[in-house]
């Protein structure tokens, strides 16, 4: 768990914006050569709302991490979660499903 | 030494498959294209060709297949014609978008309604802006040139990208005349024996082909795939001289006959272009200053070709056989106008239409064509285009009288 978040964090580096390709940059055929390439992109610039996750009432059951279907939430060493917002697009899932309603959607204009 | 033989265009093209030994043929079979699935078939059941048969059920799976087959690196083939190529059409966006190197025989055919199995080519006007490279045959020993160098043009890693041979489905597709079969050897000098091809689908080394473009991908992928195809043209015409070297008969993108000089040229694509040269040699005979262009290569379009070779030209004749319903004038008229459009010296450009379902046109028909288009040409003409052969005086194919806009 705690290699993978560390993995996604060191990604997070090489991340670029879909601002940032340009057409030269498309493989032929808009053929993605690297599976698990997702990771690398920022795709959850679309997102409406986020989850905020409160770890006073978490109980580390790890179901968010096992629910998203974005594969969005990491595994810290100390046993919590955390939202990756690179990649979390706001579906409300984990907020859900959490059985200790530690996880709120908010607006994403809201601070 | 190649070696003469009696083909008609559908098994011409099936040689060349067999030749360029294909891995996977999936194919519908539809009037006039009927004999070149069902000579596949035979020669796989016979074992003169070790591909991998589909009978598909149906052209949108016939495409999707060869799709497939491609995107594991196989060299796939298909063909199809008129409602054939209406039904597949979702998927032929798809196989150049995914700049898979498919080749494809369509034997040209009018749409319906009314029902006619008969040649136009309206079948390909509907396809002509998805990104397929397209070439027209004259005859049937171009059928198998043009579908051999199909293959190597298309997989070649600098293009990637399909393309359709088009032939006059019955003048050509039924039709047998002599023409020359190359020794397998020769055929093996012009094409790789297997596709190199280093996207393939492959479970050791997972990728992912066709994912999804959101707004902010898609304009970026169409421009990469745009550019991409417009630079094709330099390697569809190398793969023509190699081909010369090799086989002795040289194609280009345009090919004037007796044109030099000519202050009137007919321009059209296909078989009617044998007919035309009787009408061009006559005329010449006379002393009528008159040419031909073939034009071979359909997309991407040759414009500097074309401006060059009709650069002391008057008059420009354009022989379509297909309608643009309510447009401006037949698709390759308003192709080659708009091609010439800006030119120095533009030449005028007058479009007729002709041969639509089927419909023959004769040496005479063509003779009116050259006549009254330097007629057009002169003294104007309230008609778009006009038709030859059509029964009964046309007039209306204009705009209505009066504008309606809104006022000041
Ligand atoms: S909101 Fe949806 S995508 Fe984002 S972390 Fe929760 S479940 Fe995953
Ligand atoms: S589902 Fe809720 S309680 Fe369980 S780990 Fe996630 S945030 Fe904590």
């Amino acid at each position: 768990m705690a290699t993978k978040a560390r993995k996604t964090k060191a990604a997070v580096k090489k991340l670029r914006t879909a601002s940032e390709v340009t057409w030269r940059d498309m493989e032929v055929g808009g053929i993605l050569t690297d599976a698990g390439s997702a990771a690398l992109r920022r795709t959850g610039d679309w997102r409406s709302e986020r989850p905020i996750l409160d770890k006073e009432k978490c109980n580390k059951c790890g179901l968010c991490w096992l629910y998203c279907p974005d594969a969005a939430v990491d595994a810290c060493e100390d046993g919590y979660y955390e939202v990756n917002l690179y990649s979390c697009k706001g579906c409300g899932i984990c907020a859900e499903i959490c059985p200790k309603e530690a996880i709120t959607m908010i607006e994403e204009e809201e601070e | 030494m190649s070696k003469r033989v009696a083909l008609e265009a559908s098994h011409a093209c099936c040689e060349a498959v067999r030749m360029a030994d294909t891995d996977v043929v999936a194919a519908y079979p539809i009037t006039p294209q009927t004999h070149v699935p069902e000579r596949l078939a035979e020669m796989v059941a016979d074992g003169e060709l070790d591909a991998e048969y589909i009978p598909v059920e149906s052209e949108h799976s016939a495409m999707s297949a060869c799709c497939g087959a491609s995107a594991v690196g196989a060299r796939a083939f298909t063909t199809t014609a008129g409602v054939g190529l209406e039904l597949m059409h979702e998927v032929v966006y798809i196989a150049s978008s995914m700049r898979y190197p498919i080749v494809m025989v369509i034997c040209n055919r009018a749409l319906s309604a009314p029902l006619s199995v008969w040649c136009d080519h309206s079948d390909v006007m509907s396809v002509r802006d998805t990104g397929w490279i397209q070439v027209f045959c004259q005859n049937n020993q171009e059928a198998f040139d043009m579908t051999l160098w199909a293959f190597r043009v298309g997989e070649d890693p600098k293009v990637l990208f399909p393309v359709m041979v088009h032939f006059d489905g019955f003048t050509l597709s039924h039709v047998t005349e002599a023409m020359f079969l190359p020794e397998q050897e020769e055929v093996d000098r012009f094409l790789p024996k297997k596709r190199q091809y280093q996207f393939a689908l492959d479970p050791d080394k997972p990728m992912t082909h066709g994912a999804f473009g959101p707004p902010d991908m898609y304009t970026e992928s169409k421009i990469s795939q745009e550019v991409a195809f417009r630079k094709s043209k330099e390697l569809i015409i190398q793969g023509w001289k190699e081909f010369g070297k090799i086989f002795g008969r040289y194609y280009y993108p345009v090919e004037p006959y007796r044109a030099e000089g000519a202050k009137t040229m007919l321009l059209m694509m296909g078989s009617l272009n044998e007919t035309a040269k009787l009408v061009v040699d006559r005329k010449r005979e006379k002393g009528e200053s008159v040419g031909l262009i073939n034009l071979r290569l359909w997309r991407p379009f040759p414009f500097e070709e074309l401006r060059q070779a009709v650069k002391d030209a008057e008059t420009i004749v354009v022989f379509d056989r297909c309608i643009s319903f309510g447009g401006p004038g037949g698709p390759v008229f308003s192709e080659v106008r708009s091609a010439l459009y800006g030119m120095e010296r533009m030449p005028k450009v007058v479009g007729f239409v002709g041969g639509l379902g089927g419909r023959d046109v004769p040496i005479k028909d063509i003779e009116y064509a050259f006549d009254r288009g330097r007629e057009v040409a002169e003294k104007g003409s309230e008609e778009i285009f006009e038709t030859v052969g059509v029964r009964g005086k046309v007039e209306g194919i204009r705009e209505p009288k009066g504008v309606y806009l809104p006022a000041k």
